[in-house]
């Protein structure tokens, strides 16, 4: 592991959350590598939510702390992890409803490019060129500039995620975090994000997945976590981990096959 | 033209027109008609026109864009009006440099208002805006009455310093001599036009802070305002700090609130405490609500609305309705007249009040919505004929109606 070190974006270091007197997770350690993607998977109420939510600084955790390209996130607040390369797809997506598919892209682009605020009432959007052809250029690689001038309200769910997507692919993010891409959404285009999400990979972004569907995680993942009961129970490549019979007993042949 | 595309341009220039035309257009019938009554193109009406205009694209670029619905916009009419009368007190009646005041001095207490008020979102943000503007009024009225004369209000005494008033110099509010209520009046046949130059002075000022107010709506900044309307914590986590962004609109519009209120004492040179009564901080609401929030024109139709409203469809007596009913059998026009009574004159709140409900139920976007399904309406007849020229420029420009 030593000699991995310096390819080790981002460092879970012995992270506890308990709500009261529950204990949601408990002697958490992830390494993920650079260009990566790392999964991270388990039955429901394992901890895998609580544990995004611990990265990007929504939840404080009890003990341990987080580190991102040798930077404490733990205590900092999302706009500053943002900032800071880390860019984020909800479970539900998160979108502007009221804006156009185009300013919907365009937003997080300025982020990017002028820091977290600035004062720029005179400039005019249509003056923003170079912003604006790099978000229809994403908005072409997901498969929505048709829908570009729409607003984003009025878009399916399956659209609505691949938008949220290139809102975050447009910061050129160090690290992308997934949280459950494909929930709730048809097989169709449960296929086409993961298409996407392949696409994306061949660009050597890093990513932390967390995923019900094990079709998604097996054809995305280089490495996976398996998450149970608020612990990492198993550790490895998608075969090892597949074949792993702790994780066949707390998952994949439990009580939910 | 002024960096807006073509469609933005023109609608500036329709708004230029229609302001500078104003003592022109509100003087539709002769003096002689009975109707006359219903000309709104006086002096001091047309003024109200415009400065309540400033006062409503201001608060629309806060509750219009983010949706954060201050209750204590009035504390900076109030804080406005008095900066502009001390200058009177202090320096002369040239309203410029107390219009500056007004701007500065009101945007330092929206900066401590809005830092304080911001803190918390909704409902709870709508109230702490109201407990600083009733807390201002309370205090214009009590401690503070050394600068806000307290009841009497602040006007201008004969021995105020005025330090730089000359024996020639205008002993009115003026612009370098120009005096804001001379007036010109011009007879054509049966109407009378009056060009008064306060009018015209606010009405140059409306023009340049909606050209303002246009250029933040169509910035990168007004976009952001808008997306945190939308979903303020997308825009956390795409890496935007939201809380000096929403600062800035406030002080922006509490700037504009600072304009208006100092042209308020521009046009009459005297400022009271009950200008920031939280009863004018509804107006405002009222005003953006009617005429459309969120929308560039809308605020200034809903402020022309209720200023109208204020001022003429409360003149409408019992003697008036007489006057139109008469020719009506006794009894009906007696009954009739009981109806529409409780209506109009005094009763003007009701009709508002009823308007507004029923702008809101059925056309939430406002006036400009329904403007723009009677426009909708005409369209669809002629579309067919237009569609084959207009798509073409139209897809890349088209943007929400406003």
């Amino acid at each position: 592991m030593a000699i991995e070190d310096r390819n080790i974006v981002l460092h879970v270091n012995d992270v506890h959350k308990t709500f009261g007197g529950l204990h949601a997770l408990a002697d958490i350690d992830l390494a993920v590598e650079e260009g990566k993607t790392h999964a991270i998977i388990g039955p429901n109420g394992a901890g895998k939510s609580t544990l995004l939510n611990v990265i990007v600084g929504r939840l404080a955790p009890t003990k341990g702390a987080v580190v991102f390209d040798g930077d404490v996130l733990t205590g900092k607040k999302p706009y500053e992890i943002n900032q800071m390369g880390v860019a984020r797809v909800f479970q539900t997506p998160e979108i502007f409803p009221e804006l156009s598919v185009l300013h919907n892209v365009m937003a997080p682009a300025f982020a990017k490019r002028d820091g977290a605020f600035k004062l720029n009432m005179w400039q005019l959007l249509r003056g923003e060129k170079d912003v604006q052809d790099e978000a229809e250029h994403i908005l072409e690689d997901v498969g929505l500039i048709a829908r570009r001038d729409d607003h984003a309200g009025s878009l399916s769910r399956g659209d609505k995620r691949r938008m949220e997507l290139a809102m975050c692919l447009i910061q050129h993010p160090r690290l992308l975090l997934l949280d459950e891409p494909t929930a709730g959404m048809s097989r169709h285009d449960t296929n086409t994000t993961i298409e996407l999400l392949q696409k994306i990979k061949q660009r050597g972004m890093t990513k932390v997945i967390i995923e019900h569907d094990m079709h998604v995680v097996f054809s995305l993942a280089d490495k996976i976590s398996v998450l149970a009961g608020g612990r990492i129970i198993s550790e490895g490549a998608p075969d090892e981990v597949r074949n792993d019979p702790k994780v066949q007993v707390a998952y994949l042949g439990g009580a939910e096959e | 033209m002024f960096g807006l595309d073509a469609k933005d341009t023109r609608f500036l220039l329709i708004v230029m027109f229609l302001t500078l035309a104003t003592p022109v257009l509100l003087q539709p019938f002769p003096e002689t008609s009975s109707l006359a009554q219903f000309n709104a193109g006086y002096p001091d009406l047309m003024q109200r026109f415009a400065i309540f205009g400033i006062f409503a694209i201001g608060f629309n670029i806060l509750f219009g864009l983010t949706g954060y619905l201050s209750f204590g916009h009035a504390a900076f009419l109030g804080v406005g009006s008095y900066s502009v009368v001390w200058m009177y007190k202090l320096l002369d009646y040239n309203v410029l440099p107390g219009l500056i005041l007004a701007v500065v001095v009101s945007g330092l207490f929206a900066v401590v208002i809005g830092f304080i008020s911001l803190r918390r979102s909704g409902i709870y943000f709508s109230i702490l805006t109201l407990a600083f503007a009733q807390m201002s009024y309370n205090l214009a009225y009590s401690v503070l009455t050394p600068i806000t004369n307290g009841e009497t209000g602040l006007q201008v005494y004969s021995n105020d310093p005025q330090v730089l008033l000359t024996e020639a110099g205008p002993h009115l509010p003026h612009l370098f001599g120009l005096v804001m209520s001379d007036a010109t009046r011009v007879r054509l046949g049966d109407w009378v036009f009056t060009f008064n130059f306060g009018y015209y002075f606010t009405a140059i000022i409306a023009i340049i802070v909606f050209y303002i107010s246009l250029r933040i709506f169509r910035s990168p900044f007004g976009m952001i305002l808008r997306a945190i309307k939308s979903n303020r914590t997308r825009l956390d986590y795409a890496g935007i700090n939201t809380k000096p962004y929403m600062l800035a609109a406030f002080v922006v519009s509490g700037m504009y609130a600072g304009l208006a209120g100092g042209l308020l004492a521009a046009m009459d040179p005297l400022a009271g405490a009950e200008r920031m009564q939280w009863t004018a901080s509804g107006e405002v609401v009222l005003m953006t609500i009617l005429g459309g929030a969120g929308t560039l024109l809308g605020p200034v139709l809903g402020a022309a609305f209720i200023k109208y409203f204020e001022n003429i469809f409360s003149k409408i007596n019992e003697g008036v309705l007489h006057t139109w009913f008469g020719w009506l059998p006794d009894g009906l026009e007696d009954f009739i007249i009981t109806i529409v009574h409780p209506f109009v004159g005094e009763g003007w709140h009701l009709t508002l009040g009823l308007l507004f409900v029923l702008v809101v139920v059925f056309l939430p976007g406002g006036m400009i919505e329904g403007l723009n399904r009677i426009a909708g309406l005409f369209n669809k007849k002629s579309e067919k004929s237009e569609e084959a020229q207009d798509s073409k420029s139209d897809a890349r420009e088209s943007q929400p109606a406003e």
